[in-house]
């Protein structure tokens, strides 16, 4: 072989690995968009979160993953986990629950911590914990760790015809559960449900669970 | 070494070349004597001053235990560091060529130094030795060293009153079991000063490490086991617990924080927590040293293993406030 085909194919072989780590560093660089509760918000006020959580999100690439998503201020249902909100402000969080329930790994994560009152409710109804083990059990949690922040969300019953493809309309069977916190100081905090719902996976806990945009996100407090 | 540095023969660039007549030096036994006073200036001072300074602190007998395990090591490296940098400044002080004199001109060609390898050999092996025993032993002292022990453990404390905590490891954070407090699951770790701990460490899914700095605990959450390490509080104050074991996406904000508090505090705490928490605390499956989950995920039940709920001759004589019955 020539000293130029040599040197043809070495060049050929470190386009295609740099091309191959390029697409790599892209695609793990690639996140959800970010929805701006901070934006316009005036001093005072109080901000409203609206998000779902639906136990099969129905749609490419990982259509069976259970799934948060969230609404913008304009109304539109957004398949992200990630928002901001401005920092020392009474955040009014609202979760309609799509998925079915089932007894906790944990009692422990059956207790509401971390609100104003450490209270929640459910359709309305205000409760102190859920107990999983009875009803229609526990589908997800809607936690903020570094916070002390731990909702239980109530479950739908899983005979029934529940929502399968996001995002989901209260046309489906579902449950609001509805509870306020104070937003910390400028930073970010990791959310997440401390459900192990990832059906098929290890322990409960792989694909979605630890996926940015599927049940894991970031609340970015802004000043 | 070459025999110049041994001081066999005379100072090739020092104060005595170009003078026959002046008294050789011996660079050897002036080193020495320079690493000899400043090792006992600096290992004492550096014991007293820096000494208590060294993490992990002292709140507890373990953290102590290897606050001063450091500092043993410190005060062992420190003339061994001493003797590196005093012959390098020494050299260069002494031995280098001078701007505008003569060129350097090699020594003799070094043949050994039959005492010097011996001695060499020697120190470093007794200092090799005494470590590896010193570490061996304190390893184990007290108690364990903090360290997971498994769930039969060999070295427990001197004290027969040992407040039992379990620690429940999940993906991705910490709680905590008081069995003696009617078996109440808090967020946060709260001890009482002067009181020996026994942890009991477990995991409800993958292997995590229960990583408690300050207190100098550290011991590895696996499922279904009970691996048990021991302290003993000696200080009030506040500390971190980590995850030490990577466990997955959360696994940096898997933290949360923990106490050690005056006995009465510890005791008010606990009754009120555990008065807070008892409609929860009902709900909670009766107190095990593990837990099996179900390992498919979404009906993720706590299942008990029922082999052994709970053993008095386990919680090293603590008696539980209110025996949980076998499930």
């Amino acid at each position: 072989m020539s000293r130029q085909w040599k040197l043809a194919i070495a060049i050929g072989a470190f386009v295609i690995a740099a091309l191959g780590v390029m697409f790599a560093v892209i695609a793990l660089a690639k996140e959800p968009p970010t929805v701006n509760y901070a934006a316009g918000h005036q001093a005072g006020q109080p901000v409203d979160v609206t998000l779902q959580t639906v136990g099969a999100y129905g749609l490419a690439p990982h259509p069976t993953w259970v799934s948060y998503e969230t609404r913008t201020p304009q109304g539109q249902w957004v398949h992200t986990t990630l928002w901001q909100v401005p920092a020392h402000t009474r955040i009014n969080v609202t979760i309609y629950n799509y998925d079915s329930g089932s007894p906790l790994r944990n009692q422990q994560i059956g207790l509401v911590a971390g609100t104003i009152g450490d209270t929640a409710t459910l359709n309305g109804k205000t409760i102190h914990l859920i107990n999983s083990n009875a009803g229609n059990g526990v589908g997800h949690t809607f936690s903020i760790p570094t916070l002390g922040i731990n909702v239980p969300l109530y479950g739908n019953n899983g005979n029934a015809n529940l929502c399968a493809v996001a995002p989901c309309t209260t046309k489906s069977p579902h449950e609001i559960i509805k509870f306020s916190f104070e937003s910390p100081g400028p930073g970010q905090y990791p959310w997440q449900c401390f459900v192990p719902c990832a059906l098929g996976y290890l322990y409960g806990n792989g694909g979605p669970m630890q996926t940015i945009g599927y049940m894991d996100g970031f609340m970015k407090v802004v000043s | 070494m070459s025999d110049a540095v041994a001081g066999e023969v005379a100072d090739p660039a020092g104060s005595s070349a170009g003078d026959p007549d002046a008294p050789e030096v011996n660079h050897w036994w002036r080193l020495i004597a320079i690493w000899v006073v400043l090792s006992a200036i600096l290992d004492p001072l550096f014991y007293v001053f820096a000494g208590p300074h060294i993490p992990p602190g002292r709140m507890t007998d373990t953290a102590g235990g290897a606050q001063f395990d450091f500092n043993v090591l410190l005060v062992i490296a420190l003339p061994v560091l001493l003797g590196v940098w005093i012959f390098l400044i020494y050299a260069i002080v002494m031995w280098r060529a001078s701007r505008g004199g003569p060129d350097p001109v090699g020594g003799p060609a070094a043949r050994g130094n039959l005492s010097l390898q011996v001695g060499w050999i020697l120190t470093t092996t007794v200092i090799v030795m005494f470590l590896a025993g010193f570490g061996t032993y304190e390893l184990v002292q007290p108690g364990g060293a903090g360290g997971g022990e498994g769930p039969s453990p060999i070295w427990t404390p001197a004290s027969h009153t040992v407040l039992p905590v379990q620690v429940i490891a999940q993906q991705w954070k910490f709680t905590y079991r008081y069995p003696t407090y009617g078996g109440m699951e808090t967020t946060t770790l709260v001890l009482p000063d002067h009181t020996s701990i026994a942890f009991h460490v477990t995991s409800l899914d993958v292997i995590h490490s229960f990583w408690a700095y300050q207190l100098g605990v550290k011991a590895d959450a696996n499922p279904a086991q009970d691996n048990v390490a021991f302290t003993t509080t000696q200080q009030t104050g506040s500390f971190i617990v980590r995850c030490s074991e990577l466990c997955g996406i959360w696994h940096g904000a898997m933290y949360n924080s923990g106490e050690v508090v005056s006995p009465t505090a510890f005791q008010s705490w606990a009754t009120s927590t555990e008065s807070r928490l008892a409609a929860n605390t009902k709900l909670l499956p009766p107190f095990s040293y593990t837990y099996i989950p179900d390992a498919n995920g979404a009906d993720g039940g706590l299942y008990p293993d029922n082999v052994d709920p709970y053993s008095k001759i386990q919680t090293y004589g603590a008696t539980p406030a209110k025996p949980t019955p076998k499930g």
